[in-house]
């Protein structure tokens, strides 16, 4: 049996790999992307604490998060290709302006 | 065996998320992104949860990451990160930031006290989920459903915003070009010809088409001109 530990040190991992994604991409898209690893490793720790400790209830909150990922993802997408449709160009770096 | 599978799938996990960060490609990044979902599936099935895995690979690797495919598919993005990067120096700061955000998830999520004694079963399934979510989690799973109905609604009122907008700042201007601009555009495009020539060329079109009379009555319209032009 794999000690629970070494589910919350992968999930660390990943979680350090999407923040340092998230902050050194200049695409919107795969800044995105690396949220959603970040959301992953966190999902991850939780499945792995609810199995430490015998409960589902890590599994339930889990299902909460995907939930709100899926409508995250959904908004943002539709965020973004409004911004591109206004502007023409999708680097973070021009998007300084929460208005246009 | 079983620590030989986990660090298997996580190698791949690893890999995919690193993948995603390095590839500049967003395409490749999205297949790296869908291999890493993948293997944290197998992850969760590892741990006995059947339930969450099922639904990962159908909400994040197949709703999800269609998404996102199809907006790279539509935006087409990758232009921005091939000039050279005016922040570069900036940017290189993520990665000492990294390391200190990896080295202290690390000792919060490692080094933490033991757990209590090992409960044999985990109650994991189905059953158990399900059951978790009808009784004690009622309230939030039901809360789930205005969430995302509003995340439609907002998609929608965010899609349909500049449509609206783009149509009420072409409306006018056609309404207006239908009279008086298509003359003037006509001579903008130096062909005073070419209009004569399209009256010769309509019902030619119109046989073709089978609609002589819609031809001529569309003679009259501006945007009609410079459709053709295109």
């Amino acid at each position: 049996m794999v000690p629970g530990s070494y589910y919350t040190g992968l999930s660390a991992v990943l979680f350090a790999i999407g923040a340092v994604g998230v902050l050194v991409r200049r695409d919107p898209l795969v800044i995105f992307m690396s949220i959603e690893v970040m959301l992953n490793a966190a999902n991850l720790a939780l499945v792995a604490f609810g199995a430490q400790f015998g409960n589902a209830e890590g599994q339930v909150l889990v299902f909460f998060v995907m939930t709100v990922a899926a409508a995250e993802v959904a908004v943002g997408l539709a965020i973004i290709v409004a911004i591109f449709r206004l502007r023409r160009r999708l680097s973070v770096d021009d998007l300084s302006a929460m208005r246009w | 065996m079983g620590t030989v599978v986990f660090l298997l799938v996580a190698l791949i996990a690893v890999g995919g998320a690193l993948g995603l960060v390095l590839r500049r490609n967003p395409i490749h990044g999205a297949l790296f992104l869908v291999v890493n979902l993948g293997s944290i599936a197998v992850l969760y099935l590892t741990l006995g949860a059947q339930f969450l895995a099922v639904a990962q690979v159908i909400i994040y690797a197949g709703a999800i990451m269609v998404l996102f495919v199809f907006a790279i598919m539509v935006l087409i993005p990758g232009k921005e990160e091939t000039g050279p990067d005016p922040l570069r120096p900036v940017r290189l700061l993520a990665l000492p930031f990294g390391a200190l955000l990896l080295l202290e998830v690390l000792l919060f999520a490692v080094s933490r006290p033991a757990p209590p004694a090992r409960p044999a079963a985990v109650a994991g399934g189905v059953q158990a989920i399900g059951r978790l979510l009808f009784t004690d989690y009622l309230f939030p799973f039901e809360l789930t459903s205005v969430l995302l109905l509003a995340a439609l609604v907002g998609v929608l009122a965010l899609a349909k915003r500049t449509e609206v907008r783009g149509a009420a700042g072409g409306e006018p201007s056609r309404r207006i070009g239908e009279g008086a601009e298509a003359p003037v555009r006509g001579a903008a495009g130096g062909e005073p010809s070419r209009r004569i020539g399209e009256g010769a060329e309509a019902p030619v079109r119109g046989a073709a088409g089978g609609e002589p009379s819609r031809r001529i009555g569309e003679g009259a319209n501006a945007p009609e001109p410079t459709r053709m032009k295109r």
